[in-house]
């Protein structure tokens, strides 16, 4: 291949991935900080004013501009490629995470800006200049375009953000490896030194996609349709977050908890059915809940005065605080003074009887091990009874009526076994379809007829609707489910292998 | 220990390819938990045999209605019944520092958890007193539609309750069935058929083949005929020949008794089985545990008997004579001598020590003395950073090896419901490789680091990452942890023998029975009370 055929290969990739680079960045910009006209548009202008910085910086480039060239491409390559990861790391703390975009979009910015006045330098004596610029500039932006249709397309719902910036690293460095060779000739001083770099930047890009696991599994990329935005394994669980056009979810191993879009639906009908079925309810327990979601309904009340949240895990309440996206939905919920977060298993935790409580709001994942399975037992509903006032109300996430009818009816048949009187309900959830939810107290009461207004989905009529079941959904004969069975486990099981 | 030594430990206790493999590794072992040998009665239970000529002062002596020797179920439980009656002046003596024998449990940071017994099956509504017992314990609520009392919910062993461990995969249950033939199923079905036959079979007096107390069970020949022969004989007559099958009924006679396949009284084997289920073709009788097992129960009868319990005390000398029966004792921390006279003795220890204490049992010992013989047990409690980690069958309460001559392990922490975090696993090796005299000085032989290297490298198989997460290995070596049913013991006369007192020495232990259960104890211990109470009130 000619000389200077490959020279405008390495113009294509070099646009390419600067531009993908410039995506990564945005992305994740827009998913963090929300806004993502601002964020899409701060970082186009920091990345093309960065652009300008590098070009005006090339004109200090005096002798060898081959070797610059081949320099900045693997410096380019190493901090495109780890641009990603970088920002990952960063995700949790907002206040690092804007200087480590900015400063990551900027140079990346600087280092491509640098590399086409170079390259033209180097192509100036082989042509004519007119040829040279409309060449040059054709490939730039033929690469600019390939790079916006791949990624959306291609790498993010493939590979994740994290991969996708690594391989289009190893890319740009495999191109500047080679331009090694195709610029031999120009370059000034020692060759082997130069392609040793290279080798070095594209094994620690080739290492940081093996270790791109830490961040996100290659499975949990293709398995989620959306882009995987935080990902950590607690003590307790995987927490996923993922990212689409319009809102983001949330997974714990692997089951969905909500999505931005309908949770409003969702926790709206755990909480304000058994918070109207009390008379001004002041102490507020809710077990599970570790979003902040929840509690954010809760304190709508002026009348609460304390809100007790038992989450088990101490990495899914620090998210839902200082993970930006998650504190903004819950509208910072766990900040509140009134709110008070303690981290400990609720089975262990509700042994112990204090000060009972007016409502309480149960949101546990579903029972889908037994480690969950023994938070829908008899036992933990006795237990829960202790806890809770004598007109108090309990409000509670049972799985959905129709996808596992069996595992809906056995917690509110067990519920009543343990000795609630219960009001079962269900809404429909378009993340997750039709939901259930039962509202509990200890003796015989009727169902609340009002809620509060301006909830966004919540309101009287609604309220007239949702107590009663369709035929496909109503009450079907179940075991209790006791510690020593674990019935509800195996329902839940059969009921969702059998939608498989 | 180097590794020649290592591997012959291994070898000798945990089959051959897992030894092999535990010292296969090239990189150095991370070093063992630290842990200790819990309980010291080894020692100073050897030191009885060698108490000379005993005087003691008159201020020395004291006077009690009874004493009771021993402080496990059956010395409890008789000391309850005597209190119960209204006789308090009596005396408990116990040779270790803890009360419960056997049942004893230990306390750790996270949960307690048991050393020796861990569950007991529900009791039916005929057991009176131990329905009664467990009624104090708040074990019941209601009864069912039979009027057998039901077990609270978190008294029931949580689900799931057993799993099995299988050529590198946990497995549901204790019997394998992945993977089991057609010939494997019939056999599996015909011995249960074997087994209903015996559940529904009633003497001429209508009592059952197989009943808890055994002594409300028949004495009919065609169950005492059982005794004559060994399970492995019966199961050989029915040509149950399945592996697993009689992998089962081995673990079964290894968990129960202590004692192989080979080894066991038909008698005996037939019992573990036919004695838990209430009618031909049900459910075996739910279990009733807490994550320090049995232990539950010590600290309950202690609390009601603790004024009269001396703890560390080693019963020297038992002297029946014209007026009473003198008890000299001595306190192992200082060696202290006291004496007791008393109108009757209680003797709640296993019947081997009576020829070390009853004065006339030393100058002649009985015949039957030398027919109780005892399994020796090592039990382990591990305490883990985190629970052991699985893939397949998720952690039960009882998790067992199929090729282990172990036990497997009890989950304290799993009855507890706790999930996440610190564990603490019961660990059971009986060792029935060779006669017990044999093996009990291969386990007094065998220290702390050797028995946790050998608990260590045997879990290994089922969970690799268990000599990172282990905090704490503490280690109980039970000398004459069970009495040992082999053919001819259980109706051959022996125990009729010892049951039956002796000058105002009344004897109250399990293996009176035969059989090392909680329920013999307490029967043993409650029978040979009330006895004493009557012969006191005439």
């Amino acid at each position: 291949m000619n000389r200077t055929v490959t020279l405008y290969l390495n113009v294509f990739v070099i646009a390419t991935c600067g531009l993908v680079y410039e995506l990564v960045a945005g992305t994740l910009a827009s998913y963090l900080l929300g806004d993502s006209v601002t964020q899409f548009s701060t970082c186009i202008g920091v990345y093309l004013s960065a652009l300008g910085v590098g070009a005006w910086l090339s004109k200090y480039v005096q002798k060898s501009p081959a070797r610059t060239f081949i320099e900045v491409e693997l410096a380019v390559a190493v901090l495109g490629g780890f641009s990603a990861p970088l920002l990952f790391l960063c995700f949790a703390k907002l206040a690092v995470f804007s200087v480590a975009l900015y400063g990551t979009v900027f140079g990346i910015g600087v280092l491509v800006g640098l590399e086409l006045p170079l390259l033209m330098r180097i192509l100036k004596d082989a042509m004519e200049f007119k040829d040279l610029i409309s060449r040059v500039l054709t490939f730039d932006y033929i690469g600019a375009l390939i790079g916006s249709l791949l990624f959306p397309i291609l790498f993010v719902p493939n590979l994740g953000l994290v991969r996708t910036s690594l391989v289009f690293g190893i890319l740009n460095a495999l191109v500047g490896f080679w331009g090694t060779w195709i610029l031999e000739s120009t370059i000034s001083g020692n060759v082997q030194l130069l392609r040793a770099r290279g080798v070095l930047a594209l094994v620690l890009l080739t290492i940081g996609l093996i270790k791109a696991d830490s961040f996100t599994t290659l499975a949990e990329d293709q398995l989620f349709s959306e882009p995987v935005v935080y990902a950590k394994t607690s003590s307790y669980q995987r927490i996923v977050v993922t990212q689409g056009p319009s809102g983001f979810s949330l997974t714990l191993n692997g089951a969905l908890q909500f999505s931005s879009l309908d949770e409003y639906r969702y926790h709206e009908s755990l909480v304000h059915p058994a918070m109207m079925s009390v008379v001004e309810p002041r102490r507020v327990l809710i077990l599970g809940g570790g979003d902040g979601l929840a509690a954010r309904e809760v304190l709508r009340y002026d009348s609460v005065t304390a809100i007790t949240l038992v989450d088990l895990d101490p990495a899914m309440t620090q998210l839902s605080a200082e993970f930006p996206p998650l504190a903004r939905l819950n509208h910072r919920s766990l900040f509140d003074p009134r709110v008070h977060v303690v981290n400990a298993d609720a089975m262990l935790w509700i042994e112990e009887v204090g000060e009972p409580y007016d409502v309480i709001i149960i949101d546990f994942p579903d029972p889908n091990n037994f480690a969950l399975g023994k938070l829908y037992t008899r036992r933990f509903y006795r237990l829960l009874r202790r806890q809770l006032h004598d007109a108090g109300a309990v409000g509670i996430q049972c799985t959905s009526p129709l996808f596992a009818r069996t595992s809906f009816w056995c917690v509110i048949n067990t519920m009543e076994d343990a000795g609630f009187r219960l009001h079962p309900y269900q809404v429909p959830v378009p993340s997750f379809g039709v939901w259930g939810f039962a509202v509990a107290k200890h003796g015989d009461f009727e169902p609340p007829s009002r809620v509060p207004d301006n909830l966004l989905f919540l309101n009287s009529s609604v309220l007239a609707a949702m107590f009663s079941f369709p035929n496909d959904m109503t009450r079907v004969e179940t075991e209790v489910n006791r510690l020593d069975n674990q019935a509800l486990v195996h329902y839940y099981d059969d009921d969702w292998r059998s939608l498989r | 220990m180097n590794q020649l030594n290592r591997r012959e430990l291994l070898a000798s206790f945990l089959a051959a390819p897992v030894a092999l493999n535990g010292c296969a590794r090239r990189e150095p072992l991370p070093p063992l938990p630290p842990g200790e040998i819990v309980g010291a009665s080894a020692a100073v239970g050897h030191r009885l045999r060698q108490s000379a000529a005993l005087e003691l002062a008159d201020d020395q002596w004291q006077r009690a209605r009874v004493v009771i020797i021993g402080g496990g179920i059956a010395g409890l439980a008789a000391a309850r019944t005597l209190l119960r009656a209204g006789v308090d002046d009596f005396v408990l003596l116990e040779l270790e520092d803890a009360i419960g024998g056997t049942s004893r449990s230990g306390t750790g940071d996270v949960v307690s958890y048991p050393w020796g017994a861990h569950y007991v099956p529900a009791p039916t509504r005929e057991n009176l007193p131990l329905v009664e017992l467990f009624d104090e314990l708040d074990v019941f609520e209601g009864v069912d539609e039979r009027g057998d009392p039901v077990v609270a919910e978190p008294f029931r062993c949580r689900f799931p309750q057993e799993r099995l461990f299988y050529k590198g995969r946990w497995y549901d249950g204790l019997y394998l069935w992945a993977g089991a033939s057609a010939d494997d199923l019939r056999q599996w079905q015909a011995f249960q058929r074997e087994i209903d036959a015996w559940v529904s079979w009633r003497d001429g007096r209508g009592r059952r083949a197989f009943a808890i107390p055994m002594a409300s069970g028949s004495d009919d020949p065609e169950v005492t005929r059982l005794d004559q022969i060994t399970m492995a004989e019966w199961m050989d007559e029915r040509h149950f020949s399945s592996d697993r099958l009689r992998w089962l009924v081995d673990y079964s006679c290894r968990d129960d008794y202590g004692l192989r396949l080979s080894e066991t009284s038909a008698w005996a084997g037939l019992f573990y089985f036919a004695s838990r289920r209430d009618v031909p073709g049900g459910d075996s009788r739910p279990f009733i545990t807490w994550p320090e097992g049995n232990g539950r129960i010590v600290s309950h009868l202690y609390r009601q008997v603790k004024s009269q319990c001396r703890l560390g005390w080693a019963v020297l000398d038992v002297n029946p004579g014209a007026n009473g029966i003198e008890v000299i004792a001595s306190r192992y921390t200082d060696s202290t001598l006291a004496g007791w006279r008393a109108d009757k003795v209680i003797f709640a220890a296993p019947q081997f020590l009576t020829r070390f204490m009853i004065r006339p049992y030393c100058e002649t010992v009985p015949a039957h003395v030398s027919e109780f013989q005892y399994s020796a047990w090592a039990v382990a409690n591990v305490t883990l950073t985190t629970p052991p980690q699985s893939r397949d069958a998720p952690l039960a309460w009882d998790n067992v090896l199929y090729e282990s001559p172990s036990l497997g392990y009890v989950s304290a922490t799993h009855q507890r419901g706790m999930d996440y975090g610190t564990s603490v696993l019961t660990y059971y090796y009986p060792l029935c490789a060779a006669d017990p005299v044999t093996e009990r000085q291969r386990l007094l032989d065998t220290d702390r680091d050797a028995w946790a290297d050998v608990v260590l490298t045997d879990l290994e198989v089922a969970h690799p990452e268990l000599r990172q997460t282990a905090l704490r290995l503490d280690v109980m070596r039970w000398g004459h942890a069970m009495i040992r049913p082999t053919p001819g013991f259980v109706w051959g006369g022996a125990r009729q023998a010892a049951s039956r007192p002796f000058r105002g020495i009344h004897f109250a232990h399990a293996d009176l029975s035969g059989i090392a259960l909680f329920e013999e104890a307490f029967f043993r211990g409650m029978t040979a009370a009330e006895q004493v109470v009557a012969e006191l009130q005439v």
